[in-house]
């Protein structure tokens, strides 16, 4: 190990002598626990589940190639389609709330939050983002019940008309369930805004406001394009919570009435266990699977962009 | 810096209502909790007589000790391993090998988008396979696997910051790579090791899909499964149910109160580099 410091000192310094065979061992020795659980867990899953997709198996008995039916059927079947629908209608709620409000408030805000105030507001925006879905789905689902607070309050300003279990509504249900998840992910694309707004060098609006620029321009020409990756960020998570969704929906209408809630991650768990389908619920998955790569990838690309 | 201006008096009324919203599911939680046993309680009111006894009956009913054991026990099982191996892949990528092995790093990244449901109908097979379903290791050993690719590209993201001559000192002393890693990385990594089990214990508490697939019995699930199970069976009883997600979130909020700095900044960086 010591015979040779000089040589080592240049394996450092020059990259392509870093694999040389040792290290290469001593690389793999790192690499390959993480690596392992990685394959077991996450890999052979996934090719188990491509595998399945081709399948026609109850999960018990003899399974039968069935080419790509289930594809077919996940792509073109009426209802999978609506289910698919539904979660990217729920995408407008979880990524468009959280992200517009988001940006109102910091770009009214535009300064450190610091100090007790600070603090709380950190704090108190953060809860729902430590607690387990589910409970954002119990209390929710509490909160639109039929005596529930949305209620409550509709009556208290003169719209009992209003007022009606929410999600219990064919009309109303899927957007409940979004305000669910816009509430579990405003508090979180808030502080990330509010503090990248911080980031933004304050002569720049300083400048925009001596050449007489609209506070609408300022927004549009300095605090957009300042906080370009930050709202990536924030739409990248929220539209992967809302394809992915499976808690809240599980809690708070089990996909219903009907499937007018009913999502994608939900209707593989009831394809699967429930309705024995195990090849058409692995299709489904893995078109979730490309579906989520597809609607990250323009974000990401907007995001490295110009930077 | 920033002068008083009339948009500070909008923001500030802006944020205080959005802590309004924030609180008011909670608010509205414990006013149900402390309705009386078995009643349909009316939206947020403050009850006549508040029945602090439904906390305790929750807590009967919902064996919260066990409970907390057994997600103890399960956070136990994930977040350690977790944690040090991907430390050591982080390590691994980012000092060990060359641009040549890239593919093997975009092979964990590739994870990070992957969804939890993707993988859930073969994973069932597998561990029912194992002989592990309705046990812990039904969601420790999977949870591990699973959090791989954040946590490599985590630490492999830190790794890389890390000056070289620093590798170059250790080795000078003759110290073989293991205790390169382990006295000098380890303790500069520190952390981005405190951020990355922080965000893990988290997402390990709060794990649902898998709890719900693969453990029957309540009392072997985490926090969040348990709650699930609980809902399922004490849903109608809505002063009963608050109670008991009341309690279940306790220990969640306590710890977070407890470490709030870090719990903020390790979500917003991994919010941020995730």
């Amino acid at each position: 190990m010591t015979s040779a410091p000089a040589a080592q000192r240049q394996e450092q310094r020059l990259p392509q002598t870093r694999g040389s065979r040792k290290s290469r061992k001593a690389a793999w020795f790192f690499v390959a626990p993480a690596f392992a659980f990685y394959a077991a867990f996450v890999l052979v899953p996934l090719a188990m589940s491509f595998y399945y997709s081709f399948l026609r198996w109850d999960g018990i008995g003899q399974a039968r190639f069935h080419g790509i039916t289930n594809y077919v059927t996940v792509l073109t079947d009426p209802k999978l389609l609506q289910i698919i629908g539904n979660a990217f209608q729920l995408v407008g709620y979880f990524t468009v709330i959280p992200v517009v409000l988001g940006l109102a408030v910091a770009s009214v805000i535009r300064g450190h939050m610091a100090g007790p105030f600070g603090t709380a507001t950190r704090t108190i925006l953060f809860l729902p983002q430590v607690i387990p879905l589910v409970a954002a789905g119990i209390a929710w689902s509490w909160m639109f019940a039929n005596t529930g607070v949305v209620n409550q309050g509709l009556r208290a300003i003169g719209l009992s008309d209003w007022a009606r279990g929410w999600l219990g509504d064919f009309v109303w249900a899927l957007p409940a369930v979004g305000i669910i998840g816009a509430w579990v992910l405003l508090g979180l694309c808030t502080i990330l805004l509010v503090t990248g707004i911080t980031k933004i060098d304050p002569s720049l609006y300083e400048a925009a406001r001596l050449d007489g620029a609209r506070p609408w321009h300022e927004f549009i020409y300095i605090t957009l394009p300042g906080l370009r990756q930050e709202i990536a960020v924030c739409v990248t998570l929220t539209v992967i919570s809302a394809l992915a969704s499976f808690d809240i929906v599980y809690i708070a209408t089990q996909g219903g009435p009907g499937i007018t809630t009913m999502v994608p991650g939900l209707e593989i768990y009831r394809l699967a266990f429930a309705h024995r389908q195990v090849g058409l619920a692995s299709a489904l998955a893995i078109v979730l699977m490309i579906l989520v790569l597809i609607s990250i990838a323009p974000i990401q690309w907007f995001a490295r962009e110009k930077k | 810096m920033t002068l008083p201006r009339p948009n500070t008096l909008v923001a500030r009324g802006l944020i205080i209502l959005l802590m309004i919203l924030t609180l008011l599911p909670f608010l509205s939680m414990l006013s149900a909790a402390l309705a009386p046993q078995g009643t349909y309680p009316n939206g947020l009111q403050w009850p006549a007589d508040p029945q602090w006894g439904n906390f305790v009956r929750a807590f009967e009913v919902a064996k919260m000790d066990q409970l907390l054991l057994s997600s103890f026990l399960i956070v136990l099982g994930v977040v350690p391993i977790s944690v040090l191996l991907a430390t050591m892949a982080g390590y691994g990528l980012a000092k060990l090998t060359t641009n040549k092995y890239k593919w093997l790093y975009l092979i964990f990244v590739f994870g990070l988008t992957l969804p939890f449901e993707a993988v859930i109908t073969p994973l069932y097979y597998e561990v029912r396979a194992m002989g592990l379903l309705n046990t812990r290791f039904a969601i420790i050993l999977p949870l591990i696997g699973l959090y791989m690719p954040f946590g490599v590209y985590w630490m492999r993201a830190h790794f890389l910051n890390v000056p070289h001559d620093l590798t170059e000192a250790a080795q000078l002393d003759g110290a073989s790579r293991w205790k390169e890693f382990w006295h000098v990385q380890v303790p500069l990594a520190r952390p981005a090791i405190m951020s990355l089990t922080i965000l893990l214990f988290l997402w390990t508490w709060n794990q649902f899909l898998l709890p719900v697939v693969l453990v029957q019995d309540p009392m072997q699930r985490t926090m969040a499964g348990a709650l699930g199970a609980f809902q399922g069976q004490w849903g109608t009883d809505i002063p009963l149910l608050c109670a008991g997600a009341l309690l279940i979130l306790t220990p969640t909020i306590l710890i977070f109160l407890m470490f709030q700095r870090q719990f903020v900044a390790a979500l917003m960086q991994g919010a941020v580099k995730g």
